[in-house]
């Protein structure tokens, strides 16, 4: 019972939020829908037991991410933009692209629903000390090659960076 | 320990999550070609994302496994590059044309 | 009415009501320590007006915050601009509920707790960031600009020196952090022959700068900013945002003081023949010791009540240190003290900082963030990984 209504309340919030994150005019209000939107998605991982990405999730969504949105936004000047039409002259097409794609896996589900066949799970979670340990041993063990791309990825991130920033280097 | 995992025990089955999923991901399409702004269609790219990740948590709890959460940590990742490269050019974007209208920032169309 | 006692949400529930109205109470006390610290580092007296020595300053001055006229600028987006000051405060509150005051004292203990409190601390930016932009007033904006800029750049530096201490412990829950320096026998600055220390450094270096604080106060700036993101703020809304940023003081100074510096844990916990010295002896020491002082500056009150005060004063500092040698009550309150000592330690190490050097200038700011500190804290880690997988095969 508490589930289902901590679930109804986070998936709210979150489909609030990316509507208003659409739809509003001035883009900071954008930027603050977006924020409750990550947050109720923050909550809902906190129900699925992924209490390390909830963490990251606030960290690096809400607390870097957004930031630096919040950033760019008050450093160029949107006031004439919010004024101006906020929707491109083929939002129709926009719109039925959108709306297309959303029948066609509400479709796949419906049809699939009965069909989709999880295999058992494979290793039983290790839950005493939660699943940070666990997900730093597959992380570090299985997953050390694409970590050690991650991490030269946001090198190039960096130095892109700073190439824009820069007028003469 | 009174871990706060276990007081939000999830017994919502995986196919909500999957459904909520898909309604971000559509939202967030929806304002990715509808929206002028590039900062809002940025947004909105980050809430395609963030939807994306969302089905990965439900799948990797529901198979008890812990590589749904490591996909979604490099998509974290990925979002974070893509952020600072992005607004970086935004900015540039910004400081040459005094616009931010993506249908005026249009010299590579023929 | 026994099994009200043992229920599990007691704990907690008494806990967070402690935290939500003692910690102002605490702010005000802090806030005249600054005041009087500062004044005495200045060869001033500091605040002696209102109350015996001037103790009752800052309730007053609260008193008086609470009565202003709370003004909201006309072209200001007044919703943001009343949701920024809550947005600083909650986070601030909210990084105190997973601190541990003692190994009992706590409000919850997640597996995260370490990351509940970063994650807060960086939530807090986003109060700041709006509150200055929404005051539609240039000197806010380009102090919440300001303070976006240091506060993320230093929250780098600060989540690579906790990288240090969670490696040492193993753990990113308070009080396993906690536990595991009890098994070492050593606080975690000391550990590492000493190598922990770097960390420690850069952790206290950057906390300075996370609670926006002298020499690193770029955001609110007096004589450059005038008061920086809450210039346009007044009464009871800047009072949030004070409160909010001596709260997040505290909640940094606990993770300096449980992750460094062992937390609740007495100096030397493994040595079991201190316990009588420190547990019984320190606070009596030390309640007594300002009992003492009291008693003694009653005689250059100007009139009677104060002095009579400041006598009441002093009884109920004596009537702590008796209390403290009762062992049912030691047992649980010693932990407790030894937390509360750590953490005035390091606030007055703050006011010290504040009241001795000048401040940055912004350009020397971002410099020592990213070319200093970021560079040191990951030589730190790299220094501290090799040395503790050594230690750990001999």
């Amino acid at each position: 019972m508490t589930e289902t209504v901590f679930f109804y309340c986070f998936a709210a919030l979150a489909v609030a939020g990316a509507i208003l994150t659409v739809t509003m005019r001035n883009a900071v209000h954008c930027a603050i829908s977006l924020i409750a939107s990550l947050g109720g998605v923050a909550g809902l991982y906190l129900m699925l037991h992924a209490e390390f990405l909830f963490a990251v999730q606030i960290v690096l969504y809400i607390g870097g991410i957004m930031v630096l949105f919040l950033f760019v936004i008050m450093l160029v000047n949107l006031e004439a933009a919010a004024r101006e039409r906020q929707f491109h002259r083929s939002w129709v097409g926009g719109l039925l692209c959108a709306g297309g794609t959303g029948a066609m896996l509400a479709w796949f589900w419906l049809r699939g629903a009965g069909t989709l066949r999880l295999p058992p799970a494979v290793q039983p979670t290790p839950r005493e000390g939660g699943n940070v340990e666990s997900l730093a041993m597959v992380l570090f063990r299985d997953y050390l090659v694409p970590f050690e791309l991650a991490s030269l990825l946001l090198l190039v991130a960096i130095v892109g960076g700073v190439m824009m920033a820069k007028k003469r280097i | 320990m009174p871990d706060l995992a276990q007081l939000l025990a999830a017994e919502v089955p995986l196919s909500w999550y999957l459904i909520l999923s898909v309604i971000l991901f559509v939202i967030g399409a929806a304002g990715f070609l509808i929206r002028r702004n590039i900062i809002t269609v940025f947004m909105c790219i980050e809430l395609m994302l963030n939807a994306v990740n969302l089905s990965f948590i439900a799948f990797s709890h529901k198979l008890k496994m812990v590589d749904g959460h490591i996909y979604s940590f490099f998509v974290m990742v990925v979002a974070a590059a893509e952020a600072a490269v992005g607004l970086a050019i935004i900015l540039t974007v910004f400081k040459n044309r005094e616009t931010l209208e993506i249908d005026e920032v249009s010299s590579l169309k023929l | 009415m026994s099994e009200w006692f043992s229920q599990p949400w007691l704990i907690p529930l008494i806990v967070g009501a402690c935290i939500l109205l003692l910690s102002p109470l605490a702010v005000a006390f802090t806030v005249l320590l600054e005041r009087k610290v500062l004044a005495d580092m200045q060869a001033r007296l500091g605040p002696m007006r209102v109350g015996p020595q001037g103790l009752l300053q800052t309730i007053a001055d609260a008193v008086k915050l609470l009565m202003k006229e709370d003004t909201v600028p006309a072209e200001a987006n007044r919703i943001l601009f009343r949701l920024s000051p809550v947005v600083t405060f909650f986070t601030a509150a909210t990084a105190l509920t997973v601190i541990p005051f003692s190994g009992r004292f706590q409000v919850t203990d997640t597996n995260v707790a370490l990351l509940v409190i970063t994650a807060m601390s960086s939530v807090g930016i986003l109060g700041i960031i709006l509150g200055g932009w929404s005051s539609n007033s240039h000197y806010s904006l380009l102090g919440g600009l300001r303070s976006g800029a240091q506060l993320i750049s230093y929250e780098v530096a600060l989540g690579l020196s906790l990288v240090c201490g969670v490696m040492m412990a193993n753990t990113l829950s308070m009080q396993g952090i906690v536990q595991a320096q009890m098994e070492r026998g050593v606080w975690f600055a000391f550990d590492n022959f000493g190598l922990m220390l770097i960390p420690t450094m850069i952790f206290l270096i950057a906390s300075v700068a996370e609670t926006n604080r002298a020499p690193f106060d770029l955001p609110e700036a007096e004589s450059e900013l005038v008061a920086g993101f809450h210039t346009e703020y007044s009464g009871f809304r800047w009072g949030v945002y004070m409160l909010s940023e001596y709260i997040s003081m505290f909640a940094i100074g606990s993770v300096l003081v449980t992750l460094f510096f062992g937390g609740w844990l007495r100096p030397f916990p493994n040595v079991a023949w201190l316990e009588i010295p420190f547990n019984y002896g320190a606070p009596v020491v030390i309640f007594g010791g300002f009992g003492l002082l009291c008693f003694y500056l009653t005689r250059k009150q100007p009139i009677r009540g104060y002095a009579l005060g400041l006598a009441g004063v002093g009884a109920l500092l004596w009537v702590a240190a008796l209390v403290f040698l009762i062992p049912a009550f030691n047992r649980e309150a010693a932990p407790v003290f030894w937390w509360a000592l750590k953490l005035v330690t390091v606030l007055y190490l703050f006011i010290w900082l504040r009241g001795t050097f000048p401040r940055y200038r912004y350009d020397q700011l971002m410099n020592v963030g990213w070319k200093v500190l970021i560079p040191t804290a990951l030589g730190a880690i790299l220094l501290n990984a090799v040395v503790g997988m050594a230690r750990a095969a001999r």
